[in-house]
Order: structure tokens, then sequence, then C-alpha cells
């Protein structure tokens, strides 16, 4: 290891493809407008007091949420990239190198910066509202949760550009993600992109463990959460213990790559087997971190939009714990075909079928909850509603891919692709769509557009299953996954070309549901109440936007779904007359987003093997962290006068806005 | 016998549900041509009629409860009574998945094992030893000692005891039509046993991602009378080129190649080589 050697990859700045150029120019554009408008409205300084140092969970949730619906375009163009090369048989739209390189970024983007910090962002606007408190249990932390997810995003986004994108696939295998077959920069910036992510992941699920654990309301036990909190206190549960095996296993390779060990190499004794084993322990757990967030987003607007509370509330509950046990021993059913052995591949075959148990009480219970209920098709409802048959199908393919033997022919083909696309588009990405639109409301304080929602909701339905369907079908014709291109005269071309008009129909309705956004901006119905789709849950208790300290007053919990009660009983009132005292509120903070610029200059040291400027931004890192353990920070009281002021200003809107609906 | 009638008529249904779908020509999976692939096959529509009836149930109460209990101008002043749950429901829907599972599991286990087996014992098995290297299949006949390149020809009605190793990546030995795949990995022999019913040609291929030409690593694999196949080999004996040291280097170099025979191939030195380049040397040369 040379310290001062700054050896110059092949190419700095990837070159050759003129779709590269393109990206090239709309990214330099793109910057400078940033720039252009931020100065010329002089925003610097509101961007950087309201948001780059805010602490305020709900506004890191907006960040997060932001983030999470660019990394949505960004992995969608990757897919209707792919979808357009496999077309028709033969076609040469992309080589070889380019399509690995898309699957991949496509693979990691869509799992670990979109459906992550989209759940993410979710949980951070509606847990604290949810449990009735003013902030999460570590502001700061939180904080630097997000901009380190940032950082590590940021990071991996680059690489396309500047020295090339990782090309070995989103889970990375070894012997081919070592430097012996794939050297260069694009797997530095895999493994360090989300290393340096994944940190702030774990951060978030110590902070949302002690935020539910320690900051709900008076009375709300834990069998009186609700279900969105629940799937959040087991999320953070599972992140605790699975994250640190994904941290080991990238430091590891990191090692072999960088510094020339050999845990994973195929000479010098290393076991390139392993990797697989390691990332699988993460990674099937991952599956269930972003599956059970949403399992609880869909618990929260089922029983929203039929009126009714939760059915089986405690069996939801006692399901999810199962669920999240089981997760962490199935992860050798991703490799069924590696030669564990009959006894090891049965066994794991019947845990992997045992999921599906507590999976179906889930679903049963969603129906019940349902049955008598007086369903209202909103938006989310509608998501939510598309959500129960397709990731039924999504469940009962995988329990077919579950048997052993079965998953010898499935292994590695489109009927895989299919049923995780099932899982993971119909459970995670239709919960992001559900609650971002349940909860916008609540973020922005008006409503997005019902039916723009709705077109947008058909025809990405539509395209979503006339992309999929077909993929179980090719796969059972044997097309494998990852190949660029594809004979003529195998039968495969009609089914890839429906796939394509439906992963295009995909693309538009996510177009119509920017759209609607941005048309809802202007137009969108106010929400003067706080309370726009009669919640059950506090969220819906205060103003919309929440404001800054969310409660005037915390909350008294007596029942599972406090507020659906308090507005039956005519509790509002009580509660109004307790006096209002100072509120103590977390300082905003620089440092979490000083702290992760200089994470993400140590990454890109460490990318280019510039082992300088990587030293120099973990000492940057070393000093942030110093800073902040000599300093204390006490935080501050908002007065009683401004938290009337606040109050009466909300009240006077929201009676005007009854009496106008009146 | 009525256990065995319900076993016939689900897995018609489940039969149907798949070819709902696929009326084409059937290929892959769907196509077992050897008794490996028809196990396989028979689990596959096994799980397919048991998950016919969870999924036929779901939607059943799904599209029921939607257009019974959705909201009507009529029924605008209808307030939904407060479930708490039920305990019997409880019960009742998770017995039965579990009784399902156990339909599955018990079948899954039974193959499991017996893919681990040679498929028909009381035949003699042929052994072919198979080297994925980046991007091509080596195929080695130890007991007629003659070597193909990207293709093989099998005997019918005889099984195959497939030695699979690596070179570089970790690849996967898969023909759909006769079974299900197995890794190939550097340092690690695996085993994976296969069989032909009949003559015919099939597509095998890596199946997981190795790199830049992974997709052309395709192979064709002809299975012919026993007659034909012992003809074929005394050809290959006779016209084909040997294989020497240099000829095997090349083919370990990066890129796809065409198909190739030769009549024999430098055993010892292979040997070595692989066990070199699979990280084996360590543990066995001292």
């Amino acid at each position: 290891m040379d310290l001062f050697n700054f050896k110059k990859p092949e190419h700095f700045f990837v070159t050759g493809e003129p779709m590269i150029y393109m990206a090239d120019v709309l990214i330099v554009l793109t910057m400078l407008g940033i720039v252009f408008v931020l100065t010329y409205y002089k925003k610097w300084r509101w961007l950087w007091d309201e948001w780059l140092t805010t602490v305020d969970h709900k506004k890191i949730g907006i960040m997060y949420l932001i983030s999470a619906v660019l990394m949505l375009f960004r992995g969608g163009v990757d897919a209707v990239l792919m979808r357009t090369q496999l077309a028709l048989p033969n076609l040469k739209f992309l080589n070889a190198q380019h399509y690995n390189e898309i699957f991949t970024t496509h693979g990691t983007i869509m799992i670990i910066f979109m459906a992550m910090p989209f759940i993410f962002g979710l949980m951070n606007i509606a847990v604290p509202l949810q449990i009735g408190a003013r902030d999460v249990a570590f502001p700061a932390l939180n904080a630097l949760s997000f901009w380190l997810f940032a950082a590590g995003a940021l990071l991996f986004n680059i690489s396309f550009v500047i020295g090339g994108s990782p090309d070995a696939g989103w889970t990375s295998y070894t012997p081919l993600a070592g430097n012996e077959l794939d050297p260069g920069p694009g797997e530095n910036y895999y493994l360090l992109g989300l290393q340096i992510s994944g940190i702030g992941t774990l951060m978030s699920g110590i902070n949302f463990l002690v935020t539910i654990l320690k900051m709900r309301a008076p009375g709300m036990k834990l069998m009186k959460m609700p279900m969105f909190t629940w799937s959040t206190l087991i999320t953070s549960i599972i992140i605790i213990f699975a994250f640190p095996v994904l941290t080991v296993a990238l430091a590891l390779l990191t090692m072999d790559r960088l510094f020339g060990a050999h845990f994973f190499t195929i000479a010098g004794d290393g076991m390139p087997m392993l990797w697989a084993n390691l990332f699988w322990i993460w990674g099937h757990p991952e599956v269930y971190i972003v599956i059970l967030p949403a399992f609880g987003i869909f618990s929260e607007v089922i029983s929203t939009f039929a009126r009714k509370r939760l059915f089986g509330y405690s069996a939801m509950v006692y399901s999810m714990v199962a669920i999240s046990a089981l997760s962490f021993v199935v992860w050798v059913h991703h490799f069924f075909t590696m030669g564990s052995g009959p006894w090891i591949n049965s066994l794991f075959s019947i845990t992997t079928m045992l999921i599906s148990i507590p999976t179906g009480v889930k679903i049963f219970n969603w129906l019940f909850t349902l049955y008598k209920g007086r369903i209202r098709f909103t938006t989310p409802m509608l998501w939510t509603l598309a959500f129960i048959p397709t990731f039924l199908v999504g469940g009962i393919t995988g329990v077919m891919l579950a048997s052993a033997p079965a998953d010898y022919q499935y292994h590695n083909s489109y009927f895989l692709i299919s049923h995780f696309h099932y899982t993971l588009i119909g459970g995670t990405v239709f919960a992001c769509f559900a609650g971002l639109i349940y909860w916008w409301p609540k973020m922005f304080g008006f409503k997005l557009n019902e039916r723009l929602g709705k077109w947008s909701f058909w025809i990405f339905i539509i395209g979503f299953n006339l992309c999929f369907i077909p993929m179980y079908l090719i796969g059972l014709k044997g097309m494998p996954r990852r190949i660029y291109t594809y004979p003529a005269g195998l039968g495969w071309g009609t089914w890839n070309m429906i796939e394509t008009i439906g992963a295009y129909l995909m693309g538009i309705g996510f177009a119509i549901f920017v759209y609607c956004i941005i048309y809802s901006i202007r137009h969108g119905e106010r929400d003067t109440t706080g309370d726009p789709w009669d919640g059950r849950t506090l969220e819906w208790s205060t103003s919309s936007p929440a404001p800054e300290y969310n409660f005037a007053r915390i909350p008294q919990v007596n029942e599972i779904d406090a507020f659906w009660y308090r507005k039956r009983n005519k509790a509002m009132k009580v509660e109004e007359s307790k006096p209002l005292k100072p509120i103590h509120m977390p300082n905003k903070t620089g440092l979490p987003v000083i702290l992760s610029i200089f994470m993400f200059i140590a990454g890109f040291g460490f990318v280019f093997e510039w082992h300088l400027i990587g030293i120099i931004g973990l000492l940057g890192v070393l000093g942030c962290l110093a800073w902040r353990s000599l300093h204390e920070d006490k935080g501050f009281y908002i007065p009683v006068d401004i938290i009337q002021q606040t109050e009466a200003k909300w009240k006077k809107v929201s009676a005007r806005g009854k009496s106008i609906t009146s | 016998m009525a256990r065995g009638h319900l076993k016939k008529v689900l897995s018609l249904v489940g039969l149907i549900f798949l070819l709902a779908g696929c009326s084409q020509v059937k290929t892959g999976v769907l196509n077992p041509q050897g008794p490996v692939a028809q196990k396989q096959y028979d689990l596959i529509i096994w799980s397919v009629a048991l998950m016919s009836i969870i999924f036929v149930a779901v939607v059943g109460i799904f599209v029921f409860v939607l257009v019974k209990y959705r909201e009507r101008p009529d029924n605008l002043d209808y307030e939904p009574p407060e479930q708490e749950g039920s305990r019997w429901l409880e019960i009742i829907w998770t017995v039965i998945p579990v009784i399902i599972v156990i339909a599955l599991a018990i079948p899954t286990t039974k193959t499991t094992f017996e893919l681990e087996r040679s498929p028909s014992p009381e035949q003699k098995p042929m052994k072919i030893e198979v080297t994925s290297v980046d991007w091509k299949w080596i195929f080695r006949y130890p007991e007629q000692g003659i070597e193909t390149v990207n293709y093989i020809k099998i005997p019918a009605n005889v099984p195959i005891d497939f030695e699979l190793n690596a070179v570089g990546a970790m690849n996967s030995f898969w023909v759909p039509e006769l079974g299900g795949q197995e890794y190939t990995m550097p340092g690690m022999t695996m085993h994976l046993w296969l069989e032909a019913d009949k003559p015919g040609t099939y597509l095998g291929r890596s199946s997981n991602f190795s790199g830049k030409g992974f997709t052309h690593m395709t192979f064709r694999v002809i299975s012919q009378e026993k007659e034909d196949f012992n003809k074929w080999i005394s050809h290959v004996k006779k016209t084909a080129p040997e294989q020497t040291e240099s000829d095997y280097l090349k083919l370990m170099k990066p890129g796809n190649v065409p198909e190739m025979t030769y009549s024999s191939y430098p055993a010892v030195f292979i040997k070595e080589y692989e066990k070199q380049q699979g990280g084996e040397k360590h543990h066995h040369h001292h």
C-alpha cells in the first residue's frame, strides 16, 4: 500500500457510450440549474437552516422520500433500458458489459437506495406521530442516518459516469466480484456505497427501537400501538441483528480488494462460497426489513378505509414476530443448488415453507378487516387492495420455490425474477405508494389528486402484470436471468415483447404519479382539519402539516386506534383544557451533514485506492465525532405563547374549513 | 384409493392452471425428457395444485368482501361493527396452511433425497467430468478418454453422473429438459445425475451469471441410442485431434469458443491445473 500513489484508472470519466455522454450533460445542467435557482432566489441560507441542519423527523422523512423517488426513477430507467434490450431477440441496444452494469445498479439501487429510504421516510414521518412523541429518541443521530444514506447513495450513483459501474450483480458473488475477475473501481463503489449507507441504517434501527420502547404517549401499552409502529419496532430489531453481518461481509471483501486479503479469493485458501452465506444471512432478513413495514402500512390503510379496527390485532403482531424469527433461518434457500446436501436442503425447504403460515394469517386477517366494513376506494386503498392478490401470487410461487428439488429448475430463471418482483413490487412498492399518498396530507397539508392517482395506479398495475406474468412462463421455458440477449426460435420473443410493453406502462404510470404531485401542489385539496381520511391513529389528531413539536399536549391513550375513540367519545375537549407547558426540543446541527461529506470523501478515496484521500476523509469523520463528544447540547424550549399562536392559527383555519364543507 | 384420486384431480387442476398460461409449444421445464426432470415436473405440478387451493380461497373471499362491503350511496350511514377477531378463524387459517405445507414438505424431502441417487440404479451409470471456464463448457469422458467443448453426446436411458468443477467464476450447469441445475464452483467438486429417456437434442446453459461472455455460455446435449453413441465415440477416437497441454491452456483464456472435439486429453496435467486453480494446492500436496 503506497499512500502517495494516485494511480489513475483506465477511464476516470466513463467514455464511449452516447447515453453516458447524454447523462453527463444532463447531470451538469441539472446541477447548474439547482445552483442558479438557489442563488437567484437567495435560498442557500434557507437550504442550510431548514433542511441540511434539521433534526426534525418530519423533514428528515421528507428528504428520505425525495431521495427514494429520485432513486425509483434511476432504478426504473435501468429497468426500462434492460427491457428495451430484451424486447426482441438479438438486439444490440446495449452490449453485454453495459447490460451487466445496468442490472447490477438496478437491483442495488432498488433495494438499498429506493426501498430502504422509502420505508425509512415513511417511518420517520409517521412513527413519532403515531406514538404521540415529539421526535425520535436521538434526533441528531437520525439526521446522521439520513446523511450517511445520502452519502452512500451519491457515491454509488456517480459510478456510472466516474470510474464505471459495478457489474457483478446486486448479490456481488465472489469469486466473480473479487479482484482477479473484476478489477477496477466498479465493485469498490458497490462495497463502499453500501457500507456507508448501511452504517446509517443500523443507527436508524437502534434509533427507532429506542424511540418506540421509550417515547410512547402515556397509556399506549405495546399491545395498543398502531400496527405500522409495531412493524417498525420488529423491523428495527431485524436491522440490529442483520446489518452487522452485511457490514462485516462488505469489510472483508473490501480488504480482499483493497489490501490483498484472501477471505473470498480462490487463491490463498480463501472461501469464495462463504460470501453467498454471509450475503444472504443479511439478505434474507433484509427482504423482511422492507416487507414488514409494508405490512404495517397496509394494516393502517385497510383499517382506515374499511372503517373498522384491525381484525385479529394480536394475531397480526405475533405473526410478524414469527416472520421476523423465521427470516433468519431460511437463507440457504438462495443457493439450494450449491450442493449443501439433502438434509440441509430439506431443512431449509421446510423453514421457508413455514414462513407462508404467519404470512397467510396476516392475509386472512386483512380480508376479515374488510369483511363487514364500509370500503372506500381511495388511491391509498387501491394500492393496498391490489397488494393482496399480487402478494398472494408472489407468496404461492415463493412456496413453490421453497421446494428444493423444484428450485433446481426455477433457480436463476425468470420464474424466480417474477416471484421476487411480485413480492417486492406487490409488497414494498405498492406500500410505498399507498403510504406516501396516505400520509401526504400530513406532510404537506394537501391531498394528492385522486383522479390522477387512480390513473397512475391502473396503468402501473396493468403494466406490472403484463411485465411479470410472462416471466413465470419464460422462466419455465428455460430463460435464465442476467442474459443480455437471446436467439430467436426458443419461443421467448413474444413474451419478452409483452414484458417490455408492460415495463413501459409502469414507466408511464410512474410519470403520471409525478405529474399528479406537481398538479396537486397547485390544485390539491387543502387539508385544514388534520384528519383528511377520517383516521384512527394519533398522527391525525394534530394539524397538517404537523407543527414542529407535533403535539401541543402529549395525548393520553386508552385504546387501540386512540384517535378514533377520542373522536367517538368527544374526549378532545377534555384534553384541550389541560394547561400548556413549554416544550423541550432538540437544536439544529450541521454536524451530520459535515460528517457525511467526510465519509463521502473517504469512500471516494478508497474506491480509487487513493488511500491518502481515504484516510483524510476518515480523520475528518473522527474529528466530527470528537467535536460532538466535547460539546454539550441541551436543546431549547418553545415558549407557551408561541405554541398558543401556532395552535390558534390551526384552529382558525380548521374551523373555517369545517364551515366550508358543512 | 380416495387419496390417490384426490391427488390426481388436484394435479390436473394444477396442470390446467399452468397450461392456461402457455398454450404454445412446450419447452424447458414443462417438457421433461428424462426421469430427473420428470420427478421435478411432478413435484412442480403437485405444488401448483396445492397452491391453487390457497389462491382460489383467498381470491374468492377477496372478491366477495370487495363487492359486498364497498361503500355505496345507499349505505353511507352504515357503521361497521368493531370486531376484535376470532380465535376459531385464527385456528382454521393456521391449521389448513399447516396441512398444505406438510403435503408439500413430504414429497419435497423425499425427492430431495432421491435426486442424490442414480435415477436408474439398475443401469450402469456413465461418468462425464464437466468444467466451466470463462465462458465455455469442457466435457471429459474419463471412461472413453475423449473431450468435447460446448456440446455433449450421451446414450439414452443411461444415467449420467456429471462431476462438476469450475475454473474461475461460479457457473450453473442447467439442461431444463433433463433436470434441474447445480452450481459449478472452483475447488469444490459437485455431482448431478441426469438421464435422457430417448434420443433428442436439448439446450443446456450456464444459468448463473459469470461475467461478460455468460450469455453465450450454452451447450447442446445430444442424446442418442446406445449403438449410435458408441459409433460416435469410435469415430471421435479415430478422427478428432488429440488435445495438447497448450490446447488446454488456450481454452482457459476468457472468451466464447465454438464446439470442439478431442480424441484424448492430458489427464494428469489437467487434474493438477484445476486443483491449483481451485485453490486446493495447500490442502492435498504436502
